[in-house]
């Protein structure tokens, strides 16, 4: 670490709970001008809950707040703004319909004496400056019109030009392609010779060594490490992101686990030279009966696009899907559904009807069965109370809206939901996401005995551990590719993020 | 577990019945507003509250209430179609062109046997519902914009056909169920009882009524559960052209002539119908009996202020105030219901 630089920033013993649950617990951190500043950590360790408090996002939390050696306490995100302070969050913040050099000047645009635009100079200074951080494009195009990693360099472009000293990238890599990532990373670089301070967030672990001065690693609200880029490894930031022994409250799968050997089952599904756009590249696998199929990578890597493919919501540029051997191609979910896929996707409220009761939740999927023309509401009632039986959904009451119940029950409805039904290929995005240890035991248990019933089951996540504990073979897929097939070997989740 | 939720169970419960007034919000407030606007009409003058009076009522919301059952259906799907008065004035028109006039009548026309002009006339309504529902599902035009087209297709065919001139006779079926009657009972009371009523069962009992519901409440999650969303979109936009169409065909029977414009205050009328009733327009929340309410709430205010001395161009105004205040409450209405469901 360079001597003798004051920092920027300095926190000290920062604390932050959400209802009683603590993100951060006695954090401290620094920041130089002239550094880029490398966050790891896996999901929920704490890394966006800082980086939110830096930007006047949360502002009750206990500590020390120092800007330039003053103490300061932000009220709001403008506060932070004005201490210049910037964030670009990991979801794209433009105005897709507006051109380049508006999102530029977005809230600034330069004005004569009337107060009107003065169009050809926003062009001209929009176009200098993305010049001077090597995008080269026509200001006055449409910003949607770009692909999306040029769109993220303008949003971030868009922010340096506000004049912020302090610049916040959570997960600026996720999206973009390689050259663009190249082009990001020379402007960091730039940048930081211009003496300001940057902070990076990315699960790309290899990422944060190319780019970064020191790094900072997080794991559950704590920061366990900081050290120079320079004299680390990806293994050593890994073992320090995942901790050994101690501090895991469940099985934390630092060790290796043995994958069965591959059954030889009939195949359900075969994906062949799968591409969409700039989400997936020549993706190829296939699903067997009785067997989870893991397919793990990180946020962005294409999995949801994958699963919407799969369920006949998204139409792939090119490469067929082969069900039990009949190339399909689903005009809608209906016909998805008729093939016997059905798909529960990570987000229970773009699947359920809070304001329906919790039987007609269930029954959805198998109303063409059970009646072609009248409803027959005691026989679905009765099918529902089965499955609530079954699933242990709390309360037990099927006539209840389905918004009373706790995120674990929604997410078993979900399950109840397909289970009826059921179908030959199960996909999962994210089964246990946001779940206490009991309820994700409980989807676990589902998973295994439908597997032993014969389903094909696909299950998508970004977080290893829910991939390791269900999956009999684990692919991981990494910028829209399948890169690494775990089977029939020992798999941890060293070796999964390795891989990703 | 069990020991520790008997003691808030009290509380709970008290505040699911609040829970449950609140979300029953959309069906109460039309009542009230009912029973409210017939109380003061009654007391206001003397002439309202009749046995004969009521059935004044029934006949002049009828047209409406043909038109509205399908437009029902489109709201609850949380979509709107703007061409139904359109739609219902070009079917009028098309089964009084489909049928011999009177020599003074200067319509250069085609007369065909009663049930083939009335099968065309239907096949014609529903042959534009099917272009609703093709912009809305295929190509993908906001139902709000491709049924304001419609609308003035449906004008320009009207005008086609009648050249701005009036036609007479309809087919004596049409003319009978228009404006006819049996036992006292007008048969265009009978012939929007009966649909009122069948549209009620298809939302209620049969599988596409649920589906209607389940798009309307949700439409990502009803793809997700692997419904077939277009298709039931498209279905309504069709079950909404041909009810406006019988309608208008029943009303060019009741009004007893055939013309441009003839329906312009349908539009309004049947929209402020379903959602004075308390069907919300966001969708999936709502139906049929909302819509007999929201009926009845238009039908006794513009038949009151008609028995009450007032100025017949205020009434317009007041008009558009109710419907004011029924889009206030059903806006509020949801959001009640959507904390309540948190």
């Amino acid at each position: 670490m360079p001597e003798g630089r004051r920092p920027i920033l300095e926190l000290q013993g920062i604390t932050k709970s959400f209802g009683g649950v603590e993100a951060l617990r006695g954090v401290d951190f620094a920041l130089l001008p002239g550094e880029i500043h490398g966050l790891v950590g896996e999901n929920g360790a704490g890394k966006s809950t800082l980086m939110k408090i830096i930007a006047g996002v949360h502002t009750e939390f206990s500590g020390r707040f120092l800007i330039d050696g003053h103490e300061t306490h932000f009220r709001s995100a403008r506060d932070a703004h004005a201490a210049g302070i910037a964030m670009v969050h990991q979801e794209l913040s433009v105005a897709p319909d507006l051109t380049v050099a508006e999102n530029v000047f977005l809230g600034n645009q330069p004005t004569n004496a009337l107060g009107l635009v003065q169009w050809r100079r926003m062009a001209h200074e929009a176009g200098e400056q993305l010049a001077r951080f090597g995008i080269d494009v026509d200001p006055m195009s449409r910003l949607g019109d770009l692909p999306i990693g040029l769109q993220q360099l303008i949003e971030i472009a868009r922010v340096l030009f506000s004049g912020a000293r302090i610049v916040i990238l959570d997960e600026p890599t996720s999206a973009p392609s390689p050259p663009e990532v190249e082009r990001l990373f020379t402007t960091l670089r730039r940048l930081r010779e211009e003496g300001t301070a940057i902070v990076f967030i990315s699960h790309f672990i290899e990422d944060i060594l190319r780019v970064s001065d020191t790094v900072t690693v997080f794991r559950n609200g704590r920061k366990v490490a900081e050290t120079a880029s320079a004299a680390t490894t990806k293994g050593a930031l890994i073992e320090a992101m995942i901790g050994r022994g101690g501090e895991a409250l469940e099985h934390s799968y630092t060790d290796d686990l043995m994958l069965p050997r591959p059954s030889d089952s009939s195949v359900v599904l075969k994906v062949d030279q799968l591409s969409l756009a700039r989400s997936l590249k020549d993706v190829s696998f296939e699903a067997r009966a009785g067997e989870v199929l893991g397919i793990y990578g990180f946020m962005g890597c294409g999995q949801q696009e994958l699963s919407r493919i799969l369920f006949g919501k998204l139409k792939p540029d090119a490469g067929t899907l082969i069900v039990e051997g009949r190339p399909k191609t689903f005009a809608s979910t209906a016909a998805a559904r008729r093939a016997g896929i059905a798909l529960v996707p990570e987000s229970r409220r773009a699947m359920l009807f809070h304001q329906e009761p919790v039987y007609k939740n269930i029954s959805i999927s198998i109303l063409e069965r059970i009646s072609s023309l009248l409803l027959k509401p005691a026989q679905e009632r009765d099918i529902a109370r089965r499955q609530v039986e079954q699933l242990q959904i709390r309360p037990p009451v099927v006539g209840l809206d389905l918004g009373m119940l706790s995120g674990g029950n929604q997410q078993k409805v979900a399950l109840a939901k397909w289970l009826t039904y059921p179908p030959k290929l199960l996909v999962l995005c994210e089964p246990t996401r946001g779940m206490d240890v009991g309820a994700k035991n409980d989807v676990i248990n589902i998973v295994r005995d439908l597997r032993a019933r014969g389903l094909a089951i696909i299950v998508l996540s970004t977080e290893p551990e829910t991939v390791l504990s269900l999956a009999d073979r684990i692919l991981v897929l990494k910028r829209g590719a399948l890169v690494r097939e775990f089977r029939n070997e020992p798999v941890s989740k060293d070796r999964l993020l390795e891989a990703a | 577990m069990a020991s520790s939720e008997t003691a808030p169970a009290a509380s709970q419960r008290a505040r699911g019945a609040a829970t449950f007034l609140r979300s029953q919000m959309r069906n109460i407030a039309p009542f009230l507003t009912l029973i409210f606007l017939s109380a003061f009409f009654a007391v206001a003058s003397p002439s309202f509250a009749t046995i004969d009076n009521l059935g004044n009522i029934l006949t002049q919301v009828s047209v409406t209430g043909i038109i509205a059952v399908g437009l029902t259906f489109v709201i609850l799907c949380a979509e709107i179609d703007l061409s139904i008065a359109g739609i219902a004035n070009v079917t009028g028109i098309a089964v009084a062109y489909f049928t011999l006039q009177e020599s003074y009548v200067n319509i250069a026309n085609i007369p065909l046997p009663g049930a083939i002009a009335i099968i065309l006339s239907l096949l014609l309504c529903a042959a534009l519902g099917l272009v609703n529902a093709l912009g809305l599902t295929v190509i993908g035009i906001p139902s709000f914009i491709m049924t304001l087209a419609m609308m003035q297709i449906a004008a320009g065919i009207s005008a086609l056909l009648v050249r701005g001139q009036i036609a007479y006779k309809v087919p004596s079926l049409i003319s009978t169920l228009g404006s006819g009657s049996v036992g006292g009972i007008p048969w265009i009371v009978i012939v929007a009882a009966v649909m009122l009523l069948s549209g009620h069962l298809v939302l209620t009992y049969t599988r596409f009524g649920r589906y209607v519901y389940m798009v309307g409440g949700n439409r990502e999650a009803a793809e997700y559960s692997g419904l077939n969303v277009k298709l039931i979109l498209g279905s309504v936009m069709i079950i909404s052209a041909v009810c406006a169409g019988i309608g208008g065909m029943l009303g060019v029977a009741h009004f007893g002539s055939a013309q441009q414009n003839e329906f312009d205050t349908y539009l309004l009328d049947s929209i402020a119908a379903v959602v004075v009733g308390g069907t919300s327009l966001f969708g999936g929340r709502g139906g049929i009996g909302n819509t007999i309410v929201g009926l009845f709430v238009l039908g006794v205010l513009n038949n009151g202020l008609d028995h009450v001395n007032i100025d017949s161009f205020l009434k317009i105004l007041i008009r558009g105030l109710i419907l004011l205040a029924a889009l206030i409450i059903n806006v509020y209405a949801q959001r009640l219901r959507e904390k309540a469901a948190e």
